[in-house]
Parts: C-alpha cells; sequence; structure tokens
C-alpha cells in the first residue's frame, strides 16, 4: 500500500474554501498555529478572532455570533472544546441548535501530548447533547470536504480533526459524504466498522485476512451522529460470524456503543467486539507506540478476527503491511505540543 | 431624558413589586428579594433606557411547542416582546433568568405582555416559566446557567459591529454572577474587541442562594475589580431613576457597567423576618402567609 501522505492539507483548503463565504469567522483560544490557522488569520484578519485562553467565554461569544447570521469556526485543541465549556457549549450553542463549527484537534492518542490533551471521550459526551452532529476525519480527502458537510448542517458540528501529515486513503473525487459509510471491501464473514485513524491499521491487515480466506466487510464511518445509514444495518445483519468496530477513543459511548445499541435495537443477535481504548486513560508517547501498547492497531484488531472465527490465523507481523512512520518532531509537526 | 415621567417609572416599578408579591402569596413561594431589589433598574430598561421598538398591543404567551431542534424550525424567541429588532435599537439580554416573574410583569407594566399572560404563570404546558429559557417572553437568549448571557451579548455586539449597526447591546446582569470564571473572561473579551456598544447594568444586591454575599464568596471591591478590566464604571443607587437614567445615557467609548447598589427588601420591609437567607421566598407556615397576604391587601404604592 503506498500512500500518498500530505502535509497540512487544512491550512490551504480552509483557505480557499472561505474565500466566497463572508460569514465564515474563526475564533482561536490561543492555539492558532497549532490548529493550523495561522494563514487563514493573515488572509482573513477582519474576520479572525483571538479569544485567549478562555473558552468557555469563546463558545458562549460564537453563540452570539450565530445568532446574528455568521458562522463561527472555532479552532481549539478537542479536549479544550467538550470538556471545560461543556455548559457553554450545551446552554449557548446546543440548546438553541445555532450553527457552530467546533473544530477539535488531537483527537484520542494522535497527541503525545499525554491525558490533558488526549480526546478519549468527546463522542461519548457529546453523543447525549440533543440537536448535535459528530463528525471525524481519518485522512487528507475527508480534512479537506469535511468543511462541505458541517457547513451544510443547520445547527452545532463538532469535529474531530487531524492535523500535520497525514495519508491520503480516499480519492480526491470522493469526498466525504454526511451520515454515509465508505464501503472498502465487501464480505459476509465480519463486518468491520472503523473511524478515523483507526480506518488506516485496518486497512493494514485487510488484504492479509483476504488472502486467508476472511471475507471482511470493511466500513469507514465518519458521521458518528446521526448514524441511521441503512447501509450499515444491511451489513451487520448479514454479518455471519459478527461485528468488529475500531476507534480512537474510549470503547465506552464512541462508535463501539453506537453499534452496539443499533445492534440490540434490531435484534441482531451477534457477538460484537470492540476496539479502542479499554475505559482508560493514555499516556504522552508517539501515536505508534499509543496504538500498540493500547491495543488499537493493525494486530489488535487480527486478535479479535480470530477471537470471532475461533481459530489461528497464524498471521505474522511481517505480513502487516507496513504504515508510514510519522517523527513525533518532524517538520509538519512544530507545534506538536 | 428631560422628557422622562419618573413619577410614572417608579409607579411602574412599584406595581412590579406588587405583583411579584401577588403571585409570590398565590404560589405560596417566588423570587420576591429580586422584585424589591431590581423594580426600579426593570422598570427602567423597559421604560426608555433600552431604545427598543413599541408594540401595536401587547402579546398574550404562547403555549409550549417545544424545544428548537431540526424538526422545529418555527421556534420563536421571547424577542418578539421587545418589538421588531433594527439595527439602530438596542438589544436588551436578561442574564439571571430566575428574575423570569419580574420580566414578566416589567413586560405586563409596559404594554408588552397581556395582563392575563400571567394567568399562564408557572403552569404546564406555557412558555411563562418560573425560569424558563428563550421562548419565555423577554427572553432573547438561554441564559440561566449563570455568566453565559454577557459572552452571548459581546458575541452579539461584535456581530452588530461587523454589520455596522448603531445599537447597543443591553445587559442585566445579578451582583452573584461575578463570582463565575466566565463573568471575568467576557469582561476581558469584550474590552479586547473594542465592543463599546456594550452596556450592563449590575443588580447588586448582595444576596445569593446562600445568603450574604460576603458570607459566601465576596466580589468587592466590584468597581475597581471591572475598572482594571478596561470598563467604565458607574456606581449608583439601583432606587434612584434619575441617576440609572444619567448613568445609561453616558457616552463612555469603552464598554460601560453600571452598578446598581440596591436593596433587596425595598418597599416590603417584613421581608427582614426571614434574614439572612432571601433569595427564593417559600412560607414556613400559614401564618406567614397570611402575613404576606394582608401587607399585600394594604399596599399603597
Amino acid at each position: 500500500m503506498s500512500l500518498e501522505i500530505v502535509s497540512r492539507p487544512h491550512v490551504e483548503n480552509f483557505i480557499n474554501w472561505s474565500k466566497d463565504k463572508p460569514k465564515v469567522v474563526v475564533l482561536s483560544a490561543d492555539l492558532t498555529n497549532s490548529c493550523e490557522v495561522g494563514k487563514w488569520r493573515d488572509t482573513y484578519p477582519e474576520r479572525f478572532f483571538s479569544m485567549g485562553m478562555a473558552e468557555q467565554n469563546m463558545v458562549s461569544f460564537a453563540a452570539g455570533l450565530a445568532r446574528e447570521g455568521f458562522e463561527p469556526w472555532l479552532h481549539t485543541f478537542a479536549v479544550f472544546l467538550y470538556r471545560r465549556p461543556l455548559d457553554q457549549l450545551q446552554m449557548s450553542v446546543a440548546y438553541p441548535n445555532l450553527p457552530v463549527r467546533f473544530v477539535g484537534f488531537l483527537p484520542g492518542i494522535t497527541t503525545p501530548g499525554g491525558v490533558t490533551h488526549q480526546a478519549i471521550d468527546d463522542v461519548n459526551v457529546l453523543r447525549g447533547v440533543p440537536n448535535m452532529t459528530i463528525l471525524e476525519t481519518a485522512d487528507a480527502t475527508e480534512i479537506e470536504s469535511v468543511l462541505d458537510v458541517a457547513h451544510a448542517v443547520d445547527g452545532p458540528v463538532y469535529i474531530r480533526m487531524l492535523r500535520g501529515e497525514v495519508s491520503r486513503l480516499f480519492d480526491k473525487t470522493e469526498p466525504m459524504k454526511f451520515n454515509t459509510a465508505r464501503v472498502l471491501s465487501k464480505g459476509n464473514h465480519i463486518t468491520l466498522l472503523t473511524s478515523g485513524i483507526t480506518t488506516e491499521e485496518a486497512m493494514r491487515v485487510t488484504p492479509v485476512l483476504a488472502e486467508r480466506g476472511v471475507e471482511i466487510e470493511h466500513l469507514h464511518i465518519s458521521t458518528l451522529k446521526p448514524f441511521s445509514d441503512p447501509q450499515v444495518l444491511a451489513s451487520l445483519q448479514k454479518a455471519q460470524h459478527g461485528v468488529i468496530t475500531m476507534e480512537n477513543h474510549n470503547i465506552i459511548g464512541g462508535l463501539g456503543t453506537i453499534v452496539a445499541e443499533v445492534m440490540a435495537e434490531n435484534a441482531i443477535g451477534k457477538p460484537l467486539a470492540r476496539i479502542g481504548l479499554n475505559d482508560t486513560y493514555a499516556h504522552g508517547a508517539s501515536q505508534k507506540y499509543l496504538l500498540s501498547h493500547y491495543q488499537l492497531d493493525a494486530m489488535a484488531l487480527i486478535k479479535k478476527v480470530e477471537k470471532l472465527l475461533g481459530k489461528d490465523l497464524n498471521i505474522k507481523s511481517e505480513e502487516i503491511i507496513s504504515t508510514r512512520e510519522i517523527s513525533v518532531h518532524s517538520s509538519a509537526k512544530v507545534e506538536a505540543l | 431624558m428631560e422628557n422622562l415621567d419618573f413619577k410614572a417609572i417608579e409607579k411602574t416599578a412599584n406595581n412590579i413589586r406588587k405583583r411579584v408579591l401577588e403571585h409570590t402569596v398565590k404560589n405560596n413561594g417566588g423570587y420576591l428579594s429580586q422584585a424589591c431589589s431590581a423594580a426600579e433598574i426593570i422598570a427602567a430598561l423597559y421604560s426608555g433606557l433600552v431604545k427598543m421598538a413599541p408594540l401595536a398591543s401587547a402579546l398574550i404567551p404562547e403555549e409550549f411547542k417545544g424545544v428548537p431542534s431540526e424538526s422545529f424550525r418555527d421556534y420563536e424567541t421571547g424577542a418578539k416582546f421587545h418589538g421588531k429588532p433594527a439595527g439602530d435599537l438596542d438589544r436588551l439580554i436578561i442574564s439571571p433568568a430566575h428574575y423570569a416573574l419580574v420580566i414578566y410583569t416589567a413586560l405586563i407594566e409596559t404594554n408588552r405582555l397581556r395582563e392575563d399572560g400571567l394567568d399562564f404563570f408557572n403552569k404546564d404546558g406555557f412558555t411563562v416559566e418560573m425560569i424558563g429559557a428563550e421562548h419565555s417572553p423577554g427572553f432573547e437568549t438561554t441564559t440561566g446557567s449563570l455568566a453565559q448571557a454577557l459572552s452571548q451579548a459581546g458575541g452579539i455586539a461584535l456581530a452588530r459591529k461587523l454589520k455596522k449597526e448603531t445599537g447597543r447591546v443591553w445587559v442585566f446582569m445579578s451582583d452573584g454572577e461575578f463570582q463565575e470564571g466566565q463573568t471575568w473572561e467576557a469582561l476581558a473579551a469584550i474590552n479586547f474587541h473594542g465592543l463599546d456598544n456594550v452596556k450592563i447594568i449590575v443588580d447588586v444586591n448582595r444576596n445569593q442562594c446562600d445568603g450574604p454575599m460576603d458570607s459566601v464568596m465576596t466580589i468587592e471591591p466590584l468597581a475597581q475589580r471591572i475598572k482594571s478590566f478596561g470598563w467604565a464604571v458607574d456606581v449608583i443607587d439601583g432606587h434612584n431613576l434619575p441617576e440609572m437614567f444619567a448613568a445609561g445615557e453616558k457616552k463612555t467609548f469603552k464598554p460601560h457597567a453600571i452598578l446598581a447598589y440596591t436593596d433587596p427588601m425595598k418597599n416590603i420591609e417584613i421581608l427582614k423576618d426571614r434574614l439572612p437567607v432571601l433569595h427564593y421566598v417559600r412560607f414556613g407556615s400559614e401564618t406567614e402567609r397570611e402575613k404576606y397576604q394582608e401587607f399585600y391587601k394594604a399596599w399603597s404604592l
């Protein structure tokens, strides 16, 4: 698998996208370059507003702007958008169903910043907020196309956003579609649902599993709320051996839980194996290390497949398609913290 | 200001107190001390201090039709009781939503809400709620979670500047909100972004849910603290209407805070028997309720 690696796709894409949208404004809480909007600020200084390290105020301020017809795009680390200002997010923005865009960087274990910077429970917290839409990006194409998807929602949207050096998993001509899964492979044995960076991990082993005769139906999920794509239900229903979910998030309250609800409501009595942080906080280290240490990686997926099938597939680690390695201190990560 | 009839506004203020007292007796409870402290402030806000369009006739409050959502796009806010908005007119954001009954009675006194609208107060299935949200008469935003109104007003004020509107954004606040960190974030941001179209008026009644503020968490010296955040500050007697209008109409070229120091037992002195806790009145006995009933019957202000 040779992947195109794109450096900071959000920087130029967001500038170009905003050009003919004068109501789009950006609010930032002292993480402007870290959230790849430094150049946006310099391009559109009259619609960029520095709010300082004061996220509660920033969120309610955004609500006021949205009421007056503007479309605020809040850029900061995800943890500072849903943990600290949750009351403001709910009462100022979500209750009145205002079109505020929460662009949350550093989802899950994508940062060496450790527990304070790792948004591991954001989907869980925000799923319970009425009126909220939740999107997650997995590659450069989704980083580029999530803007249109969010823009079309007449209400608040939370985005799990990636930054820095990112893979291009999906062709540029196939943008993210609202509430629509991407079917990455077809098969009847196991249905595998992945989101965010775990999709790339899964893609490292699905061809190897296919060689072993395991037919996996791999669905990539980019809309976590709402969650009503009929393709997903059909796929869950036909899976002969069961279902696996894989997410860069606590296994409680995220994709695994969402799928469990769908299965229970539709009386799909099959095993469900959830891959994710196993109800634990993580710590500061490289993404590659954390994926492996917390068993969110390709090898973890093989183990779950083996468990569902009840047999050892005897896959050696060298058979797993190697992935790019991002150095924590590479040039695209200068503001890594 | 020379056209203002302070006697009439004074009467409005006392009618607010009287109506809130009536409902407190009727419902065996209510936010009565807030009417005592804020009656002149709220009467003034609706009697010319805030520039808002008049209504052709007083409105009757709606039934509760649902919360804003994708399937309910026609949700109407209580802003309609403030008249048709315009670029040169002011907005009024009420921050402490538990002052709702004071707001409703002021709307009645200023011909914006029909008197029989209060028949729906605190009644299941209606919008005239005890604390309320932005569907409640007079509420332009949802603000009962304290300190959020000032930040929301900052966003509205910034948007109005971007749209070149000249109207101001007024926020009525309670003093307890200055214990919230967000208030200070908002004060800093409003000053930093040069939003001199924001005016706040604070009911400094020095009381909160647990009792006197100085026993819970002091906020003094409030004027000095707000001034140090770059705001213009006026300290006034919150029951003195000429002082209030003089401060309100001042051109400050900075965001402007008017600290109105008030008496939470003003004109209903029998509240002193409930000291030190005044925040919410719930009668302890039928005898106490009768005492307030008698006080109401004898009302002559």
